[in-house]
């Protein structure tokens, strides 16, 4: 039981933050420069590509040894493509707004990386379990970011969040900001953050491991248990 | 015996000369004095424009400069940049950034293109010398989020509130978008080379520009090349292909209307986003002339100095990269020839 824990923790710190498809690695620029005109459209592209990305990551991994690897990918493809057709479908009947203010890139999921990434990297060599939580943590990772910078370019670009009005009446909203412009502004500076964060966040550990080592240093020359076991 | 004395006289010459690797030209110019050449320049033009549109034109130029110096100070201590208020680059921004803005704008807006400016365009990319766009220009067409403050132009003299962004004037339509119809605006061409029309602030008056540029161009600050280049092209293309049946005055009309002037002498000129040889900045001017004209007539803003500037501060790498000139002496090395027979791949 703690195993199962153990990999759903794993993965999800992965997905969100070690490893975040967003601000880490940087696949699926395209939806997320496009997309995230306002946090309403982000989360409904980041939940659309987290299903596909479930789905897919399960079946892949379902399926993992009998593809062979030289026809891997179009196999991938063709597995992801049925996963986005089922989902464009019902958004199309259910969802029909979220449907047209996404518009092309609902079927352009087909081909965003992340999906294609996950299968190669993740899917195609785990077991079921872990790959259908990879996919929902990396997909719910996705969405946080969409999110964040739909949130950002929403409240300054409209003023609104969720179509609410938040901000004071004397605000006058800057449009560049829900255009093609704004998109890179937001995600420079989020990255630039992040990348800050991260960085100071490494060099404090490695100044705790180095402070750890000259106490320990201090006292005795022979390895810790951890690096005989 | 000899061989002493030519050891000794090579002693003497290391004395008498420098050596260093090149460049070698020294002068005694510095950031700041070609920054305060730039304030001097645009002076007469500032005053003009102040006079014409009133207080709030000081108010807006004012407001401009502080938000670039505060937003400079500001960033290069959050980045660890070299602090380089001193050098008056940001006063150069601020002013320039005010004087390309119609005075009914409100106040905030020059403090927020003010930051945009200075810490997105400059700073972001490492501080002066190393923004790739015009922070002055980009600032302004940042701006145009707000297109309705920033397309609203009214008459000079019309008396505006020194502070409230309450506007209560009505909107004229500038020289520049009869122009576009095909039509000689009703301002006179002299009023026009003098500045008695609508428009930003520092932008109206061809004239103070014209001399505030010659200025430049004695004091050797700006070479004539790229200003020269600019409004040549734009009034050769306005002369050949006017819009209607306009003679001549067309395109001495499109030569002294917009920021044309202010462009061409002071933006486009700016040494970081401009390039360095000679035949490039001919390349450029009249790239900048080109866009202009074709943006002036097909595009859905009236006035195309800025985006044309901006567009062509995207290809100085590329002009200087296409024109650099060779070293003396160069001679092109020979392509290997192809070795004969099946050797050969």
């Amino acid at each position: 039981m703690s195993g199962f824990f153990r990999v759903i923790k794993e993965r999800f710190k992965e997905g969100f933050i070690t490893n975040n498809p967003t601000f880490i690695q940087f696949i699926g620029m395209c939806p997320t420069l496009a997309t995230t005109t306002s946090a309403k459209n982000a989360l409904g592209m980041g939940l659309a590509v987290t299903a596909v990305l479930a789905f897919s990551n399960t079946v892949i991994s379902l399926l993992r040894k009998i593809i062979p690897s030289q026809v891997r990918i179009a196999a991938f493809i063709v597995i992801i493509s049925g996963a986005v057709t089922a989902t464009e479908l019902l958004m199309k009947a259910f969802l029909p707004a979220l449907n047209a203010a996404l518009g092309i890139f609902i079927p352009l999921i087909v081909v965003n990386c992340i999906i294609l990434a996950r299968a190669e990297a993740f899917a195609s060599k785990n077991k079921v379990f872990p790959s259908f939580v990879d996919g929902i943590a990396m997909g719910l990772g996705f969405t946080g970011a969409l999110f964040l910078i739909g949130s950002v370019r929403e409240i300054i670009g409209a003023g609104t969040w969720f179509g609410m009005k938040i901000t004071p009446a004397a605000y006058s909203p800057a449009t560049i900001f829900i255009m093609a412009p704004g998109a890179f502004f937001t995600l420079g500076i989020l990255v630039a953050i992040t990348n800050k964060i991260k960085y100071s966040v490494s060099e404090r550990k490695r100044k705790k491991e180095a402070n750890a080592a000259l106490a320990l240093g201090d006292r005795a020359e022979k390895p810790t248990e951890e690096e005989t076991v | 015996m000899k061989k002493r004395e030519l050891n000794r006289s090579a002693n003497d010459f290391d004395k008498m000369l420098t050596v260093s690797p090149n460049p070698h030209i020294k002068s005694s110019e510095t950031t700041t004095s070609l920054m305060l050449c730039v304030i001097i320049a645009l002076a007469p033009a500032t005053v003009w424009g102040v006079y014409q549109f009133g207080l709030r034109a000081l108010m807006i130029i004012l407001v401009s400069i502080v938000s670039c110096v505060a937003s400079e100070a500001l960033s290069s201590l959050i980045f660890k940049l070299k602090f380089s208020i001193t050098d008056l680059s940001a006063v150069v921004t601020g002013l320039l950034l005010g004087l390309n803005l119609p005075v009914s704008v409100p106040l905030w807006m020059p403090a927020v293109g003010g930051v945009f400016a200075i810490v997105i365009v400059k700073q972001l990319f490492g501080g002066i010398g190393k923004n790739f766009l015009n922070p002055a220009l980009c600032a302004r067409v940042f701006l145009f989020s707000w297109a309705h403050e920033m397309t609203f132009f009214t008459a000079p003299k019309t008396a505006l509130p020194l502070f409230s962004s309450e506007i209560d004037a009505v909107s004229t339509a500038t020289p520049l978008a009869s122009l576009n119809e095909g039509l000689l605006p009703s301002t006179p061409i002299l009023d026009l080379f003098i500045g008695k029309q609508p428009g930003c602030i520092g932008e109206i008056s061809a004239m103070l520009l014209l001399a505030g540029g010659l200025f430049l161009i004695i004091r050797k600050v700006i070479s004539i090349r790229i200003p020269l280049a600019f409004i040549g092209t734009v009034f050769a293309l306005t002369y050949l292909f006017p819009l209607g049946d306009q003679d001549v005055h067309f395109a001495v009309a499109s030569v002294f209307s917009g920021a044309l002037f202010l462009g061409a002498f002071f933006m486009a000129t700016d040494y970081t986003t401009s390039p360095c040889t000679p035949i490039g900045q001919i390349i450029y001017g009249v790239g900048c002339g080109a866009l202009t004209v074709l943006i002036r007539y097909f595009g859905g803003y009236p006035e195309g100095v800025s985006f044309a500037i901006l567009i062509m501060n995207l290809f100085v790498w590329f002009i200087d990269k296409f024109t650099k000139p060779k070293p003396f002496g160069f001679v092109k090395p020979e392509k290997p020839k192809k070795a004969e027979g099946g050797e050969a791949k």
